[in-house]
């Protein structure tokens, strides 16, 4: 991955008796970020825009990359209850919290749980609600590559995308989205990518400012179901990006850090 | 020896594009079923059903029936349902269910009532075989691919217990879970049915076969990797401190038996002009890389030798695109397609014996696009010449089956009854 101006760094931190792969960089209040069900994209130009302000703390998930996976976390809560943990011995209370796809269907999950442990919540794309129109893309239906290509409405105008979807795929990263794609189907298999009773747990976030972002084009969550998060959630905001697939924060950069640091900052 | 007969039991529809020499490809999981004709799909279980009673006429000791699910390859989405019409309409040859897809049940106390059912109406004829399934069988019925070992596993000690042990009692196990354990009816044989296992690719599967004391039959693989793997299973058993023969191992192949060579060629050859199907080398169809894929469903490391020459389609790794990899010829040649007169097809039926020395043998019958009088002419002759001279064989070449020599000691058994002579003294109390 390309390297921009903000210095990051790649290390294994314990947190709830795992030893956590967590990239950080960057400086200013916590920003923790929760990646999708393809594990952790790499330092883009999203995160070194929003490095400027912040300090961000993005872990592999357990199961995810080279954090190993806990046999006991056999869905989305029980990963949920297992982060809660991991923020308190990592120090992170009081941080910003955002989740992109699986990633945002974990953040929306533990913020529901614990609300006061997050300062504000960005919802990308997330996955955990069975939209109204049209249904999840089943992941494990298609290979990486088709459900990487999948989630963008333009690649040929998105030059970040052969950094997260390269042409010739090296072993270690083929490697890296089966075990991705492993440990995302043990948490998502049945229900598949929802939990029924997440629109109702969600109504707790009315005392967690919460922005949901996503891409009208996106075919991997339809956008149907923006607006279930949106009225589940009582104050929430919700930002809609024209011509924009499942990867806003890669697609539409520019628009996307602005849209999170005006929210960040609001 | 035991000598079975199997046909994957193809939805051969001549109208539907991917059937005959010219035959279209299919990929898994992409032929919708609004195809499906009625008439035709009737017509064709009972043919399947007239052939197995004519092969129990002719003589075979198995009649074997599979299970898949969402393709026209194998219409036996409910095998037990037919495994229950042949325990009625059979009299005498086992029924040799290999097998039920156990990992895909949410209710394993199911199949416990059905399998006991089937064994109590054909009194006791009920071979129990169990698979994982491919990852087809977990789309199909949505069951976590990852946790298919497990549950397999699980399964399995659950409905052992449910046969073997007087209820209720209750089970709390990690995928499993029912307060009140006490199916009515109880299996005929004691303590329960023979389990088999069969097999390509999945080491674990291997293994824990030898572990349990199963017998393993491998699904028309090559025979080099084949003997290979029977060794693994042989190497276990010795670790473990018994002696495997051949009544722990079992082979699957196509044999094709006609009443003149050039006949026999002509038919051999409707084998890979069927329906695709995964399992019939040189008409794969096209692989679903996806499913092969299905995260979790088979160790990606722990392989067996015959999964290295397996098709892609079939999760193995050889294979480029999995269409049309392993032509008639090549099979022929390396004898994973045996067709021929009988007086052709015993010599190399020997040769096969000889080189993987299995007790228990299944040949591979009236697949692909081959009609029901093709099936029928080979069961024929195989009930009158080739039967006979492979129980000669095997008797030369010591290759007792698992009804002779009992596969979980290793000891002939006394007398020839339904199960080992030795039951447990619990299981007969327990039975009164």
């Amino acid at each position: 991955m390309a390297t921009g101006a903000q210095a990051w760094t790649e290390q294994s931190v314990e947190a709830a008796g795992v030893s956590l792969q967590m990239v950080k960089g960057g400086s200013g209040a916590p920003l923790l970020i929760l990646h999708g069900e393809l594990g952790h994209q790499g330092w883009l130009r999203c995160h070194d825009a929003l490095a400027q302000d912040y300090t961000l703390h993005m872990p592999s998930h357990p199961g995810f990359g080279a954090t190993e996976r806990q046999e006991w976390i056999m869905n989305m809560r029980d990963l949920a209850g297992w982060y809660l943990e991991a923020i308190d011995d990592l120090g992170l209370h009081g941080a910003n919290l955002m989740g992109f796809s699986l990633g945002g269907w974990l953040a929306a999950e533990m913020a529901a749980m614990s609300p006061d442990t997050f300062n504000r919540l960005v919802l990308v794309g997330p996955a955990g609600i069975r939209p109204p129109e049209g249904e999840i893309y089943d992941m494990f239906l298609a290979v990486a590559k088709e459900f990487l290509t999948a989630g963008f409405y333009d690649t040929a105008s998105t030059p970040e995308f052969l950094g997260v979807c390269p042409d010739d795929v090296s072993p270690e990263q083929a490697e890296a989205w089966e075990i991705a794609r492993e440990e995302a189907c043990r948490l998502s298999w049945r229900p598949y990518m929802h939990y029924p009773g997440l629109p109702n747990l969600l109504h707790r976030l009315k005392r967690l400012p919460t922005q949901i972002i996503w891409g009208r084009e996106d075919e991997i969550v339809p956008v149907s179901a923006a607006q279930v998060f949106n009225d589940s959630i009582p104050g929430s905001g919700l930002t809609i990006f024209d011509n924009c697939g499942h990867n806003p924060h890669i697609e539409k950069t520019d628009r996307f850090v602005a849209t999170v640091r005006e929210f960040l900052t609001s | 020896m035991f000598i079975g007969y199997f046909t994957e039991r193809p939805y051969q529809d001549p109208k539907s594009g991917y059937f005959g020499a010219t035959g279209k490809s299919i990929m898994d999981l992409n032929v919708s079923n609004e195809i499906y004709d009625a008439q035709l799909g009737s017509d064709l279980y009972n043919r399947y059903l007239d052939e197995k009673i004519y092969a129990e006429e002719m003589g075979f000791d198995g009649l074997m029936l599979n299970e898949h699910h969402s393709t026209p390859f194998c219409m036996g989405g409910a095998m037990n349902v037919e495994a229950s019409i042949l325990a009625r309409i059979t009299q005498r040859a086992k029924i040799v269910l290999l097998g039920n897809i156990i990992p895909i049940w949410d209710d394993p106390l199911w199949l416990v009532e059905q399998l006991a059912m089937i064994d109590m109406i054909s009194r006791g004829r009920l071979v129990s075989g169990w698979v994982r399934g491919t990852g087809r069988e977990s789309v199909a019925h949505n069951v976590e691919p990852h946790y298919n070992w497990e549950r397999f596993k699980e399964a399995h000690e659950l409905i052992v217990k449910a046969w073997t042990t007087p209820g209720p009692f209750r089970w709390e196990g990690k995928h499993y879970h029912f307060r009140h354990v006490n199916p009515w009816v109880r299996p005929y044989q004691k303590p329960h049915p023979p389990i088999w296992l069969p097999g390509v690719v999945s080491r674990d599967s291997l293994m824990w076969a030898a572990e349990e004391r199963i017998p393993y039959l491998m699904l028309a693989t090559e025979m080099e990797p084949t003997r290979q793997a029977f060794q693994l299973y042989h190497d276990r058993a010795a670790e473990l401190g018994y002696e495997s023969g051949p009544q722990n191992i079992g082979y699957l192949w196509k044999v094709h038996v006609d009443e003149t060579e050039e006949l026999a060629e002509q038919t051999g050859r409707k084998y890979v002009q069927g329906p695709s199907n995964p399992f019939l080398a040189g008409n794969e169809g096209t692989t679903n890389q996806a499913l092969l894929q299905l995260p979790g469903l088979t160790s990606r490391r722990r392989v067996l030798p015959t999964r290295d020459v397996a098709t892609a389609a079939r999760g193995g790794s050889a294979g480029p695109g999995g269409v049309l990899s392993r032509p008639y010829e090549q099979q022929i040649a390396d004898y994973t397609i045996i067709s021929g007169t009988p007086k052709t097809v015993i010599p190399k039926i020997r040769h096969v014996l000889e080189t993987i020395r299995p007790g228990s043998i299944f040949f591979w019958d009236g697949d692909g696009a081959m009609t029901h009088d093709d099936a029928m002419r080979s069961l024929r002759l195989m009930g009158q010449e080739v039967l006979p001279a492979v129980r000669e064989i095997a008797d030369e070449l010591e290759l007792p089956g698992p009804f002779e020599v009992d596969p979980a000691t290793g000891k002939p058994y006394v007398a020839q009854v339904n199960g080992p002579a030795d039951i447990p003294a619990e299981a007969v109390v327990a039975d009164d």
